[in-house]
């Protein structure tokens, strides 16, 4: 008989959710992917599946599930400690379940996103190369749709290579905190920002705002930023913060009528007619995904070779981290 | 006309064409964004032509970010003079316009429109001077669209209308945008159109529907086999007005799995095309005929 779990609560915005997919944002589908990569591909190492196998992505409150086998479990990521038939055991473990369990999670006391890996992963078939869902194109995931209480997960086989190392080090873990630098490059139509406006974005504090999800974070606390004032080109829009509709690179930062900057993630719409004013750099989009609404963030820019520079430092912790499972 | 080069982040290259829409824009971004997947260089993830700007996602452990940016702009000199040709596809899409649907949604969420009494089709007629929502529609299903980005979300286009800029339709989004918008809906914002491929939230105003599936991941109809998404930037589109009864008949025909779009490839010039943009129109269409 197949391995499964029951999702017998859903959590507030539980997904199926892996590598992500790449090659088609020119169609409008983004890659969608664990919004802490990091942090999915340790929780798998630590159930022995290849690191980049399906997991839960579970967003401030996680699910209950039935165990219907016997697995592997893991949580890594958000600070959310699995509950197991009533007992509480800690994250960045890899648990020994038995069929009949009960799971369910403690209260997300620190991050935003816990990923939970299970031996086998879970086995969704993939769309476009990936099992990630992907809400507004409802594809992915288990059958394109948003998961729901009594659905079945079906579970891979386990490799049967569980690793001795079964707790993950503090300092292989991703370093969670309510205040966070997030280190951008300026560019794309900064430009078009006032100097006042410039300066103010970099300077004061954002949190933030409860509208915040896979698609984008949406920041508030700032300072309005004023932009140039300008004839408006054909087509794009009398604000001056629109453009003609162009691509968005994800991670990149609009700020629509100068009020409430938004970072567009990894289910980010693809394109639109707002200016973007900075790009988050690819080593820290992973630290987006774990911050709470009320967290706070200041930007700061870099440039290019800080930023490559910064992306080899985030290569060689992945690389610590898959030495630290192949020992 | 010179390019402007800007880097989103580390993994991104993005190049305004021009601040403003045209088609001579959107050309130049397609002439280079084509020769560049010819190259087919190693570490280019994603080709993204756009309106009058294009994007590249790329991995920088692969291709510097310097010899991407060299690459494409030895292409834009490679190309500044090149004959705009282009061989692509003409696909005719049918739409049931002032539908009882896009009619209902505009009516739930009039407060957030410029003018609360009126109807979306009502509306861009009179700012753009026609005499009625019948004439306006004939406006809009007479002449061709070019697909000119494909995205927002999965697989929805955004067209420009292939006339003279004088002529062509333009309207403003929703003052705040809908949280509803019916899938399938013809709708229009600034100078581009758009359908939206689902279900949800959107700003344009509403002027139809179109039975026709263009995003759809089981990937049922016999023009989507090859992608699940019909659009790519490059297509020339027509709108064909329908009756609800052909709209009826359209969807009976989606469910049964046995619904088809006439599709079909043509070249297009846009030297020929600027000379004279409605004969040139005619003979695209083949309306002479």
């Amino acid at each position: 008989m197949s391995r499964h779990i029951t999702l017998l609560k859903p959590g507030l915005a539980t997904s199926i959710q892996d590598q992500g997919r790449q090659g088609y944002y020119h169609l409008g589908i983004p890659p969608s992917g664990a919004m802490d990569q990091y942090s999915f591909r340790a929780a798998n190492l630590l159930v022995g599946n290849p690191e980049t196998a399906a997991v839960l992505e579970c967003t401030l409150m996680g699910p209950e599930l039935r165990f219907d086998s016997d697995a592997v479990m893991a949580v890594a990521g958000a600070e959310m400690v699995p509950i197991i038939d009533g007992e509480k055991h800690p994250t960045h473990t890899a648990i020994a379940v038995k069929a009949g369990s009960h799971v369910r999670f403690g209260v997300m006391t620190l991050g935003a996103r816990a990923y939970i890996a299970i031996s086998g992963g879970i086995a969704v078939p993939e769309v476009l190369g990936s099992r990630s869902f992907y809400n507004l194109g409802a594809i992915g995931g288990l059958d394109g749709k948003k998961l729901d209480t009594g659905d079945v997960l079906p579970l891979g086989e386990p490799s049967g290579s569980l690793h001795s190392h079964a707790e993950l080090p503090e300092n292989l873990r991703q370093p969670l905190a309510k205040q966070a630098d997030i280190r951008v490059l300026p560019g794309l139509y900064d430009h078009r920002l006032s100097d006042e406006g410039r300066e103010t974005f970099y300077a004061d504090s954002w949190k933030v705002a409860s509208e915040a999800d896979r698609i984008g974070y949406r920041y508030k606390g700032g300072r309005p930023l004023a932009f140039q004032p300008r004839q408006p080109p054909f087509g794009a829009g009398s604000d001056p913060s629109n453009i003609v509709d162009a691509p968005y690179p994800i991670g990149s930062i609009q700020v629509p009528a100068g009020v409430e900057p938004i970072i567009l993630h990894r289910d980010a719409v693809s394109g639109g007619g707002y200016a973007m004013i900075a790009t988050v750099i690819s080593a820290d989009m992973d630290l987006i995904g774990q911050m709470q609404p009320n967290y706070s963030t200041r930007f700061v820019a870099v440039d290019m070779a800080e930023a490559l520079a910064a992306r080899a430092a985030y290569q060689q912790r992945l690389a610590d981290l898959r030495a630290f499972f192949a020992a | 006309m010179s390019l402007r080069y800007t880097f989103g982040g580390d993994e991104f290259l993005f190049v305004e064409i021009s601040e403003a829409m045209s088609l001579e824009s959107f050309f130049k971004g397609m002439a280079i964004t084509r020769r560049l997947a010819a190259a087919n260089l190693d570490g280019i993830i994603e080709i993204c032509p756009a309106n009058a700007s294009y994007q590249i996602r790329f991995n920088p452990d692969i291709i510097s970010a310097e010899t991407l940016l060299a690459t494409l702009q030895g292409f834009e000199t490679e190309l500044a003079n090149a004959p705009m040709r282009m061989d692509t596809r003409l696909i005719e899409i049918p739409v049931f316009y002032n539908d009882p649907w896009t009619n209902e949604t505009g009516a739930r969420f009039r407060e957030r429109h410029q003018d609360p009494t009126s109807t979306d089709l009502a509306y861009a007629a009179r700012i753009n001077g026609y005499a009625g929502i019948d004439e306006f529609i004939a406006a809009h299903s007479g002449s061709p669209w070019f697909v000119s980005m494909v995205g927002f979300v999965a697989g929805l286009p955004f067209m420009f209308q292939m006339v003279e800029q004088e002529r062509q339709i333009e309207v403003p989004k929703y003052l705040r945008p809908r949280t509803d918008t019916p899938k399938h809906t013809v709708g229009h914002g600034g100078c581009f159109a758009c359908i939206y491929s689902v279900r949800g939230a959107g700003g344009y105003q509403m002027f139809g529907v179109t039975p026709a599936p263009i995003f759809n991941p089981a990937q049922e109809q016999g023009y989507l086999k090859d992608s699940m998404v019909l659009f790519r930037p490059g297509d020339i589109v027509r709108f064909k007005p329908i009756s609800r009864a052909e709209y009826d008949t359209a969807l009976d025909a989606v469910a049964a799995g046995t619904f088809n779009l006439n599709i079909r490839p043509v070249s297009f010039d846009l030297a020929q095309f600027l000379h004279n943009p409605s004969a040139y129109n005619r003979q695209l269409l083949g309306d002479a005929a």
